[in-house]
């Protein structure tokens, strides 16, 4: 029997499941623009629970730190994907196995 | 319906996250993100985010995922290999999920006080009028903070690709 409305521990355990999921694919994935998805996927998991408590709260400032988090996500995903280009313009490759100059 | 409709998005969510996790070639991954970040816009709404929902289509699904669309097709990434674990892996990892998701569960449930659930239209404060009232006032100086951040981030992005390194 399903309830007539969602309990707020539900959207939190959604957002708890999506950030393992950004974990794990964090630690599991070989490829580096993956490995920045990933990131994302973690971002986005923190703004549903922000937007959730917002919800509970009966305040709007929780959406508006997941705006600034999606700003921040964007300077994030320029900068990073540029340094994702140089790389591989310098060493040809995108496995974060090889590119380990920084080890020694 | 309410719970209807967030167990489909929610499925969908988790569906593609695992889709991301577990495809091999980047495109896939990028796409089964997209889908993620569909579904999450659908459950800002059922929470009353119209503005966050909105936002999250336009700049999530739409930007970044083009901007990273496009690096993959620039670099032309192929499947990865897969790396062997050991054996311990195989061993641990799916009880040591369960234990973390049950903790993680549990929580939750006791943190978060009992109170009146998630309703479709319990919250009004989330449009783009009430946002930005208060996008303008109250967080004004951290609003302009942001806008240089990415003014700084878009430099830095054109300084590093143009780079020629020896």
């Amino acid at each position: 029997m399903l309830p007539q409305s969602v309990p707020l521990s539900w959207y939190l355990a959604l957002s708890a499941i999506l950030f393992s999921l950004g974990v794990a694919g964090f630690l599991y994935r070989r490829n580096v623009i993956t490995v920045f998805m990933s990131i994302e996927l973690m971002l986005n998991a923190v703004n549903l629970s922000f937007v959730a408590f917002s919800y509970k709260l009966k305040q709007n400032d929780g959406h508006i730190f997941s705006f600034f988090v999606m700003v921040v996500a964007a300077a994030e995903a320029a900068v990073g994907l540029a340094i994702i280009l140089t790389v591989f313009k310098n060493r040809q490759t995108l496995e974060i196995d090889e590119l380990s100059s920084l080890k020694n | 319906m309410d719970a209807i409709l967030f167990l489909i998005f929610a499925a969908v969510a988790v569906i593609c996250g695992l889709n991301l996790v577990l495809q091999t070639h980047p495109i896939s991954s990028a796409l089964s993100l997209v889908g993620v970040m569909g579904s999450l816009a659908a459950l800002y709404l059922l929470l009353g985010g119209e503005f966050i929902a909105a936002a999250q289509l336009i700049v999530y699904a739409g930007a970044i995922m083009v901007l990273f669309i496009f690096v993959i097709m620039l670099l032309n990434a192929g499947s990865e290999h897969r790396v062997q674990k050991g054996p311990w892996v195989k061993f641990f990892a799916i009880p040591l999920l369960v234990a973390f998701l049950g903790l993680l569960a549990y929580v939750v449930e006791t943190v978060v006080a009992p109170g009146e659930g998630v309703r479709f239209g319990g919250f009004t404060q989330g449009s783009a009028l009430d946002i930005g009232k208060k996008l303008f006032t109250v967080y004004m100086l951290p609003f302009e903070v942001t806008s240089v951040l990415i003014l700084i981030a878009i430099l830095g992005a054109i300084v590093l690709a143009r780079k020629e390194l020896d």
